[in-house]
């Protein structure tokens, strides 16, 4: 073997040379700079094009953000401190306002001295989404979950201790009436669960609550619905509409897809009408027109209304999202649940609608996300959303009159981190559910 | 909850369907509180500060009645009302009187079914524009860019204005008060155009205020006044007196200060009948004798009220102008008291 080369190579090298780092135009910063920013002439134009246009933004702005005041009690005094450190004709954000009036941005008009019980709500919003969002925390605590609607509406809008809990009696009557009656059958169980419950609403409820309280009146202060404002009512609406409105989508889109002439129509008019009607209309209805159908003095509470419109809004919109995850879903699962023997409700819950579901996560977060800032139309029906009612209000105080953008900064920004984590999380889900046999 | 909030509200619905078309001077007095609905905010009329208390020139009104129908001008529950809303919550019975700078006029008056109690402020349209244009009239604004809020009486005023002048104008709509600042600050618009009470408070929150003029013209009336449901006389007719005792002490010289002393020494016939030490008024209005007392004792009489939200000494500095008493040169007459 070694004489092979001794005759036809004049030279072999046999020691390897040491690796050599490449050249400075291949490698590092120059070659991801030259690859990506300056690969051509066009590219290199738009390089320096973008680059300009992001100075300008910066140059433009960022004297605005550094001059920033906190600490004055007036427009006037801001602009006094800003001229008096950064010289005559500087511009600054005048922050002092959000200072002075954050807390109204939060909760509108609620009782300061009760602000611990939204905090103390929002707090355990947290405890009550967490089995459902994370699979490490414990599964019983889906009870409190199922408590939670009821403990959230009487700590934010207080009153006798006994309204929540004989509401609460109520669900869980019409459950046990659904338990004895369904074994006749699931739609016999649900209707009957469903009229018991609504007569006990209708009858009992009311004088219930009176007698309990008169019996043993625990309660908390009364706050009324007109001291919402701020985030306290945006959150209010958007939690309340999302928990509402996702079931409400489900039964929709089945409903969409039923065999029964009368729910697949009813579903596809109740869709198609909401989905081509602007939510403003929807809301001026809520405020408006409901005024005028129910008899005067009647207090139907407006954030309640406004929440139903809102909620139907969102239903539709998840409902046809949902729909868009059923038709996705190959014709084959449907067969097989059928071949397993499953009857419809069972196929639904155990095979079709997880799949459908899952394929549907960012449609229905997309949804989510659009309601929850749609909550700030509400400024339109006299209600302090946090956007435009509640600087509004605050301008109409002479000492910010003229304060324009450090509102719109502030209050984006708080929906911005609420809805950039709904978005992490969203994406989260659709991980934690990814399969790769389909 | 939410399922039994709504139920509960059809049943109560269905019984207070009963009691409806029930004076509102009963509702309200077994109600122990005046339901009043006031603007959003407005600089100088109705504004919340930090801690969520209402206070402002219609505001006043507002406590006054409060005053003269429970005693107490404390006891009102402030609805805000958009400029959409606000018919609404009056015809509907969401708010017993609606004090929120609304312009009287004859659609409102007749066509929606309200009744305009009596004029509390005499407001009108003006223009503002910036002091190096060199304008200094209205006359000179032909081919001007106007700045003006949507869906209100300024918008029709305006183009009344230029049409019966022969002008033409490019309007740039704005949605509120604060974006209009905003276009024409940024120079969007050569003119701003509002009512003239809010022009004043627009421009003394300029960074440099002396560098816009107001323009001498007041091209529309605009009477504002506090406004009830039709059909109701007599609360029609608390609301008006209320407002007419607020310019009647002011003419008479009854303050805040001196009302309590006033009621026993005066000889003043007109007087003593206003502070019911003779004669018995507050009972036609279904009211108690004093009821005047603690209406003018809630915010001061008319003269008082304006100096302290909207006079020359707060930062909106507006001159009393019409809104000055009738012995002043103004048009501020309180009918007599007898």
């Amino acid at each position: 073997m070694s004489d092979t080369h001794a005759q036809t190579v004049a030279y072999v090298r046999e020691t390897m040379l040491p690796q050599q780092a490449a050249p400075t135009g291949q490698s590092g910063v120059i070659k991801w700079l030259r690859e990506n920013l300056f690969s051509g002439w066009v590219n290199t134009l738009l390089t320096l094009a973008g680059l300009y246009v992001a100075y300008s933004f910066v140059m433009h702005f960022y004297p605005w953000f550094a001059h920033g005041v906190w600490d004055a009690n007036s427009l006037k005094e801001c602009r006094a401190i800003i001229t008096d450190r950064y010289g005559a004709g500087a511009t600054g954000a005048c922050w002092a306002m959000i200072h002075e009036r954050w807390h109204q941005f939060l909760f509108g008009f609620y009782p300061s001295e009760l602000y611990w019980r939204p905090v103390l709500t929002f707090a355990l919003l947290f405890v009550a989404v967490g089995p459902l969002m994370f699979q490490w925390v414990p599964k019983k605590v889906v009870w409190f979950t199922l408590v939670f609607p009821f403990l959230a509406v009487w700590l934010l809008w207080g009153g006798s201790v006994w309204a929540p809990l004989l509401v609460l009696a109520g669900f869980v009557l019409g459950w046990i009436v659904f338990s004895f009656v369904g074994k006749f059958g699931p739609i016999a169980g649900f209707s009957a669960g469903a009229i018991v419950t609504i007569l006990y609403f209708l009858l009992a409820v009311g004088p219930l609550i009176d007698l309990f309280h008169s019996i043993i009146p625990l309660g908390i202060e009364h706050v009324d619905s007109a001291k919402f404002g701020g985030f306290l009512l945006a959150i209010t609406l958007g939690v309340g509409g999302i928990a509402m409105s996702l079931p409400a989508g489900i039964i929709l889109a089945l409903g969409r897809q039923s065999d029964m002439p009368l729910v697949k129509g009813l579903s596809i008019i109740f869709i198609e009408f909401i989905r081509g009607v602007p939510l403003i209309t929807l809301l001026f209805v809520a405020s408006l027109l409901l005024n005028y159908f129910l008899p005067p003095g009647t207090n139907f509470d407006i954030i309640l209304r406004v929440m139903i419109l809102v909620t139907m809004f969102a239903a539709a919109y998840i409902a046809e999202v949902i729909r868009g995850g059923l038709a996705a879903l190959p014709r084959g699962q449907y067969e097989a649940a059928d071949a397993l023997g499953l009857d419809y409700w069972k196929a639904q819950r155990l095979v079709i609608l997880p799949q459908a579901l899952k394929i549907s996560i960012p449609g229905i977060v997309s949804t989510f996300i659009g309601m929850f800032k749609d909550t700030t139309l509400v400024v339109f029906v006299g209600l302090f959303d946090p956007l435009k009612g509640i600087p509004d209000f605050i301008r109409a105080d002479f000492n910010w009159k003229g304060i324009y953008w450090e509102p719109f900064v502030f209050v984006g920004a708080i929906f911005f981190i609420l809805n950039f984590a709904m978005s992490r999380y969203s994406m989260h889900l659709e991980n934690r559910l990814q399969r790769d046999n389909h | 909850m939410k399922k039994s909030v709504f139920i509960g509200a059809l049943t109560a619905a269905t019984l207070a369907a009963g009691v409806a078309g029930a004076a509102t001077l009963d509702d309200v007095k077994a109600r122990g509180e005046l339901i009043c609905g006031v603007n959003t905010g407005l600089v100088g009329f109705a504004a919340p500060d930090a801690n969520g208390n209402w206070s402002g020139f219609d505001v006043a009104i507002c406590q006054a009645v409060a005053g003269a129908v429970l005693g107490d001008p404390s006891k009102v529950k402030y609805v805000p009302t958009s400029g959409q809303t606000r018919f609404t919550a009056l015809g509907s019975g969401e708010v017993d009187l609606l004090a929120r700078n609304t312009t009287w006029t004859f659609s409102r008056d007749t066509d929606l079914k309200l009744q305009f109690t009596a004029t509390n402020y005499y407001d009108g349209q003006g223009f503002m524009v910036r002091k190096d244009s060199g304008v200094t009239s209205a006359k000179e604004l032909d081919g001007a860019s106007i700045c003006i809020q949507t869906g209100t009486t300024t918008e029709l005023n305006l183009a009344d204005y230029f049409k019966a002048n022969n002008m033409s104008y490019q309007p740039i709509t704005v949605d509120s008060n604060a974006e209009g600042e905003q276009q024409f600050l940024a120079g969007a618009c050569d003119a701003y155009t509002t009512d003239a009470s809010g022009l004043a408070a627009t421009r003394a929150a300029f960074a440099n205020p002396s560098d816009y003029v107001i323009l001498p013209e007041i091209i529309s009336k605009e009477p504002l006044a506090p406004a009830v449901r039709q059909g109701d006389d007599q609360w029609t007719d608390i609301v008006r007196w209320t407002v007419y005792a607020l310019i009647a002490a002011e003419e008479y010289g009854v303050t805040s200060a001196n009302i309590d002393e006033l009621a026993k020494s005066t000889d003043n016939p007109e007087i003593k009948r206003l502070l019911g030490v003779e004669g018995d008024l507050g009972a036609m209005v279904g009211l108690d004798k004093d009821w005047a007392v603690n209406a003018i004792k809630a915010n001061g009489n008319y003269g008082e009220i304006f100096a302290a939200t909207i006079g020359e000494q707060t930062p909106i500095g507006l001159a009393r102008g019409l809104n000055a008493q009738w012995t002043q040169g103004g048009l501020m007459y309180a009918p007599p008291f007898r």
